[in-house]
C-alpha cells in the first residue's frame, strides 16, 4: 500500500516513463523520474548529429500518440505543435513510377483503377479491425484464468466488441488477424508498389517477412490510431519534452544523468534503486520504464525472481531489426520521376511484397539486407528548425539489419551504411554528392545509446503471443511484477511500442488503483 | 559429462545402458527380466520379490542405485542457487550431511523430490527421480554456479537391513558404525574414494554406497564377500517398493505426477497436497512456488495425503475411497499387505477436508480369488505414524550381527 506523498520512483525518462509520471503526479504522488541519458526522450529524441542538422534519433513520425494523454496532459499547451500531419505515403521506385496513398485515394502513375476501387473497402475493413484493438489499448489486461468480475468483464467487452462487428467482418477478422499480410495484400490489390508499401504496416519495427503470420496485426495495431502520420515541430524530442513539462507542472522530479545501476530488494519487496554513482534512493514504489529483460535480468537479477517467471522473461522476443540514417544534405534530395512537392511525403522504398520478403529472408540468417526497405522522411521540409537555411536532413528507418548479426555490428557497419546509400542513390544518383554528413545507428547503438534489450524499439517484438496479458509475460502483464513495490510502464508491456504513451498512462493508472485510489 | 565406456557400444540404439554393475546382476538374475529405469537396464527381481523384501528386513539387500539422475552443483553461488530450488532451507544442511527435499514450480506443485548431498563445503550433489537438468540450467539464470549431470560418472549401491552395518565393517569400512542417519562418509577403496551416506529408501538401517564406475564390479565383489555370513541377497525394484511403502514414502509418478510430465493442472500437487509440509520453509525469503504456497496455506488445499490402515488383508491396490455414507473422497496410489507390520497398509489421495488423523473411510477393493473376481468394501482408518519405524533405523551406533 502506498501513500499519497511516499515518494516514488520511475526508472527511465522515456515517453512511457514520463508519461506514468505525470498521470502519478497528477493523482498527488510524488514521483521522481531518473534518466540516465542527458535529456529526457529515451528514443523519442531530438539530437544534433552533425553542426546544425537535427533530426529525430529514434522514431521519426507519430502515428500512436493517444488522443486523451495528449488531452489529458495538455501537452499542447505545453509546447507539443505539429510541423506536418496527415502525411501521404509516397511509394517510389527506382524506374521513376511513384504511388501517392492519401487517405483511400491512389494517385501517381503506378495507381491502377482496380486498385483505386478496391482502396476504400480495404481501409474501412482494416481501420475497423483496428479498431477492436485500438478499445484494448488504454486498460490493464484481463488476467485469464481467474474469477475477478473485472477480468471477466473485460473479456467479455472483447468477445462482444468482435461478435458485434456482424458475421461477415467478424469472420473476416477472426480469419487475417493471425495471417500475414502478403496473402491479404494479394487477395486485394494488384500494383506492387501498393501492395509494396501498403506491407511496411505489418512488418516495420519487427523480426516478421511479409508472409510472417502475426504482420497483418503488426499492421492492424501500427493503424490503431486512425493510420495517420504527423511530423511534431522540433522533431520527437519536442513530445518528449512537452510530457516532461506536463509532468513537472504536475510536480514531478525530472533528473537526468542519473543512471540505475540496481533495483534494491529487502526479501520480496522492492526498496529502492541504487545510482552508477553509488547513492541509493529509498522507496516503496519502483516503475520502471526500461525493457523487461533489462528490468528484471540486470536491474533486478533473475535469482530474485521465481524461475519459471525468469525464464519467461528470458524468452521474450527482443531482436531488434531497424537501423536508423540520418543524412546532412546540401540540397534537398530530389527522387527520379517523383515531383519536389512530393518530396516531403512519407517516401517508401518496398517497389514489391517479392522485394521486401526478400529483405527479410536476411534477417532470419543473421544478416543485414542486400537491398534494405526503407522508411524516409525530410522532416526539414515541414520544419526549418531542424536544418541551416536551404540545408535538408533526411531521416530513413531500414530494415533489415538484425541486431543479433553474424560478424557483429562493429565489422558491419561500414559495408551496411554502404548499402544504404547504393540503394538511396538508385532512387536519388546525386544523393551521395548532397550529403555534407552521415550517421547510421544499428540496433547495437540504439542498444547501448538508449539502453533497449536487442535495440528492439517495441522493447518486445509485437506479436499476438506477445501482447495483451502476455506482455511482456504471463505474471507481469498488469504493470505488478512478483516483486511487490516493483512495477513496469514501458513498451515492453501493454500494449507495447510506438510512441503511444497508453503502457505509461494504464501503469500509472495501476499503481493509483493498487494504492486505493 | 563422461560417455560410459561399455562394451555395448550401440546403445545410441534405445539409450538403455547396462548398469555398471550388471555383469553381476546378470549372474544372479534367475528370472532374466530386466526393466528400464531412464537410461539404465533395472531388475524388477532377482528370484522373488517377497524373499528379496524379506532379506531388506531381516538381514541386508543390496538395490543398485545406479539410474537415479545425478547432478553435482557448486559454484560461489550454489548454495543460493539450491535454496530458490528447493522449499526447504538447504543452509541447514552442513557439509558431510545429506537432506530429503522437495522442488515446486512457480504454482507451487512438485516437480520431484530428491536429495541434496553436502559433499563438501559449497559443493552438492542432487539426486533425483527424474531427469532434471532442463529445470536446472533454467534455474541457473542469474546465479554463478556449475551444473554437471554425472549420471554416468557415479555408481550407485543402497545396503539396507540390520545387518547392513556389520557387512560394512566386516568390509573394513573403519568407524562406520558412527555414521549418524543422513551423514556423510569417505573411505579409500582399492585407489580410488568410496563415499558411504547412511540414507535409503525402506525406512530401516541402511547405507548407500557411491563410487566410480570402474570400481563398481570390485565393490560389489567384496560387498557380497563380506556381507556372505550377514545373508546378504541382491533386491528388485519391487521389493524396494514394498519396503519404500511400509516406511511411507512417496514415488514420483505413483503416488503423485511430477508437475513437468502433467497436462492437466488439476492433476499435480504441492508439497502441502503430499504431507511434505514439514520440509517447506517459509522463513527463505524467496523459493520457487513460495507465493503459491502462501497462498494455499492461506486459502486451504485441495487434496490431502494419507496413510491407511485397511481391515482385512486384500490389498487395495487402485481402489477408491469412500466416506461413511459412500460419497467418493479420493483413491489409493500405493497399497500392499505388509508382512512386517502384519497390516493391510495404503497410500492415499484424499480430497479435503477428509483425511484427518483417526478418520475412518471405507475402501473399495476388488480381489481374485481361483479367477473369480470380488468386491469388498473394507473399512479404513487415517494413521499418523509410518508403518515400519524400527529404533534401529537411527540408533547410532546400530547393533552388531
Amino acid at each position: 500500500m502506498i501513500n499519497r506523498g511516499e515518494k516514488m520512483i520511475i526508472i527511465g525518462g522515456g515517453h512511457n516513463g514520463l508519461v506514468c509520471a505525470a498521470f502519478l503526479a497528477r493523482a498527488g504522488y510524488a514521483v521522481t523520474v531518473l534518466e540516465a541519458a542527458s535529456q529526457v526522450g529515451g528514443a523519442a529524441v531530438t539530437h544534433e548529429f552533425a553542426p546544425g542538422f537535427k533530426v529525430s534519433q529514434g522514431a521519426h513520425l507519430l502515428y500512436l500518440l493517444d488522443e486523451g494523454i495528449r488531452k489529458d496532459l495538455a501537452l499542447d499547451s505545453h509546447g507539443l505543435k505539429m510541423a506536418g500531419t496527415g502525411l501521404a505515403t509516397t511509394s517510389i521506385s527506382a524506374g521513376g513510377d511513384y504511388l501517392r496513398i492519401n487517405g483511400d485515394q491512389l494517385d501517381g502513375p503506378g495507381a491502377e483503377p482496380d486498385d483505386q476501387a478496391a482502396m476504400p473497402e480495404y481501409l474501412r475493413m482494416m481501420n475497423r479491425f483496428a479498431g477492436v484493438l485500438q478499445r484494448l489499448h488504454n486498460r490493464t489486461p484481463m488476467r485469464l484464468g481467474t474469477t475477478d468480475r473485472g477480468d471477466l468483464k473485460a473479456l467479455a467487452r472483447l468477445g462482444w466488441d468482435i461478435r458485434r462487428m456482424g458475421k461477415r467482418d467478424m469472420r473476416e477478422f477472426l480469419r487475417i488477424t493471425g495471417i500475414n499480410v502478403y496473402d491479404v495484400l494479394q487477395e486485394n490489390f494488384n500494383s506492387e508498389l501498393l501492395k509494396g508499401a501498403l506491407s511496411l504496416e505489418g512488418v516495420l519495427g519487427t523480426f516478421l517477412g511479409t508472409r510472417s503470420n502475426n504482420s497483418v496485426f503488426c499492421a492492424l495495431q501500427r493503424m490503431s490510431n486512425g493510420a495517420r502520420y504527423d511530423l511534431p515541430a522540433g522533431g520527437m524530442g519536442a513530445v518528449s519534452e512537452a510530457i516532461a513539462a506536463a509532468a513537472r507542472s504536475h510536480g514531478a522530479e525530472i533528473r537526468t544523468s542519473a543512471r540505475v545501476r540496481r533495483i534494491l530488494t529487502e526479501g520480496e519487496e522492492a526498496c529502492g534503486v541504487e545510482l552508477e554513482d553509488g547513492s541509493v534512493i529509498e522507496a516503496r514504489c519502483i516503475i520502471s520504464n526500461a525493457d523487461p529483460k533489462t528490468t528484471f535480468n540486470r536491474l533486478l537479477g533473475a535469482q530474485h525472481l521465481e524461475a519459471g517467471f525468469a525464464h519467461r522473461v528470458r524468452n521474450i522476443r527482443s531482436n531488434g531489426c531497424v537501423a536508423k540514417l540520418h543524412l546532412a544534405l546540401s540540397e534537398p534530395p530530389r527522387f527520379t520521376g517523383l515531383p519536389d512537392e512530393f518530396t516531403g511525403d512519407r517516401l517508401v522504398i518496398a517497389p514489391s511484397l517479392q522485394y521486401v520478403e526478400h529483405a527479410f529472408n536476411h534477417a532470419k540468417y543473421r544478416e543485414y539486407s542486400k537491398d534494405p526497405v526503407m522508411e524516409i522522411t525530410v522532416p526539414s521540409l515541414h520544419d526549418d528548425s531542424l536544418a541551416p537555411a536551404g540545408q535538408h536532413v533526411l531521416s530513413a528507418v531500414v530494415q533489415w539489419a538484425p541486431h543479433n548479426l553474424k560478424q557483429g555490428w562493429s565489422e558491419a557497419k561500414v559495408a551496411f551504411t554502404g548499402r544504404v546509400m547504393d540503394v538511396l542513390a538508385k532512387h536519388d544518383p546525386e544523393i551521395r554528392g548532397k550529403t555534407l554528413y552521415s550517421e547510421l545507428l544499428t540496433p547495437a547503438d540504439m542498444e547501448s545509446g538508449f539502453g533497449m534489450t536487442g535495440g528492439h524499439w517495441h522493447h518486445a517484438e509485437m506479436a499476438m503471443d506477445q501482447f495483451l496479458m502476455m506482455r511482456p509475460v504471463y505474471g507481469a502483464a498488469q504493470y505488478r511484477t512478483p516483486v511487490n513495490g516493483l512495477w513496469l510502464c514501458g513498451a515492453g508491456c501493454h500494449p507495447g511500442g510506438g510512441v503511444m504513451g497508453s503502457a505509461g498512462r494504464n501503469a500509472a493508472n495501476a499503481i493509483i488503483e493498487s494504492a486505493g485510489g | 559429462m563422461r560417455t560410459v565406456h561399455f562394451e555395448h557400444r550401440d546403445h545410441w540404439r534405445n539409450k538403455v545402458y547396462p548398469s555398471p554393475f550388471h555383469s553381476r546382476q546378470k549372474e544372479l538374475n534367475v528370472l532374466r527380466t530386466w526393466s528400464r529405469w531412464y537410461d539404465y537396464l533395472s531388475v524388477p527381481a532377482y528370484f522373488d520379490a517377497t524373499l528379496e523384501y524379506f532379506a531388506a528386513r531381516n538381514a541386508c539387500a543390496v538395490f543398485d542405485l545406479t539410474p537415479m539422475t545425478k547432478h553435482v552443483i557448486s559454484g560461489p553461488d550454489a548454495l543460493p542457487f539450491l535454496n530458490r530450488l528447493v522449499t526447504r532451507d538447504v543452509a541447514k544442511i552442513k557439509p558431510g550431511r545429506v537432506g530429503y527435499c522437495v522442488w515446486c514450480t512457480d504454482e507451487g506443485q512438485v516437480i520431484d523430490d530428491g536429495t541434496i548431498f553436502h559433499l563438501e563445503p559449497g559443493r552438492y550433489r542432487l539426486c533425483s527421480q527424474e531427469h532434471q537438468i532442463d529445470w536446472l540450467m533454467i534455474n541457473a539464470n542469474g546465479f554463478d554456479v556449475d551444473i554437471v549431470e554425472d549420471t554416468h560418472d557415479v555408481a550407485g549401491l543402497a545396503l539396507q537391513g540390520p545387518t547392513a552395518c556389520a557387512t560394512l565393517k566386516r568390509m573394513g569400512l573403519a568407524g562406520i558404525e558412527n555414521l549418524t542417519p543422513f551423514g556423510l562418509a569417505h573411505f579409500d577403496f582399492s585407489g580410488t574414494q568410496l563415499m558411504v551416506s547412511r540414507t535409503g529408501y525402506t525406512g530401516d538401517l541402511g547405507y548407500e554406497l557411491w563410487i566410480d564406475p570402474d570400481h563398481a564390479e570390485l565393490l560389489w565383489d567384496r560387498l557380497f564377500e563380506a556381507g556372505e555370513l550377514h545373508n546378504i541377497r541382491p533386491m528388485g525394484s519391487d521389493a524396494l517398493d514394498m519396503t519404500r511403502i511400509e516406511a511411507g514414502f512417496i514415488l514420483a509418478g505413483v503416488d503423485f505426477m511430477p508437475a513437468m510430465h502433467t497436462v492437466r493442472p488439476t492433476h499435480t500437487r504441492s508439497p502441502l497436497e503430499l504431507g511434505l509440509s514439514w520440509l517447506v520453509d517459509f522463513n527463505k525469503p524467496l523459493f520457487n512456488g513460495r507465493r503459491a504456497l502462501l497462498e494455499e496455506k492461506a486459502r486451504g488445499s485441495r487434496y490431502r495425503f494419507v496413510k491407511l490402515d485397511i481391515e482385512g488383508n486384500k490389498p487395495a491396490n487402485n481402489a477408491y475411497v469412500f466416506d461413511r455414507r459412500e460419497k467418493n473422497i479420493g483413491w489409493i496410489t500405493s497399497a500392499m499387505w505388509s508382512p512386517s507390520a502384519k497390516k493391510n497398509i495404503a497410500l492415499a489421495t484424499l480430497d479435503m477436508p477428509h483425511g484427518k488423523i483417526g478418520d475412518e473411510v471405507l475402501v473399495e477393493i476388488y480381489y481374485q480369488r481361483e479367477l473369480k473376481w470380488s468386491r469388498v468394501m473394507a473399512n479404513a482408518r487415517v494413521v499418523k505414524d509410518p508403518f515400519w519405524d524400527p529404533p534401529r533405523r537411527r540408533l547410532t551406533p546400530p547393533a552388531d550381527f
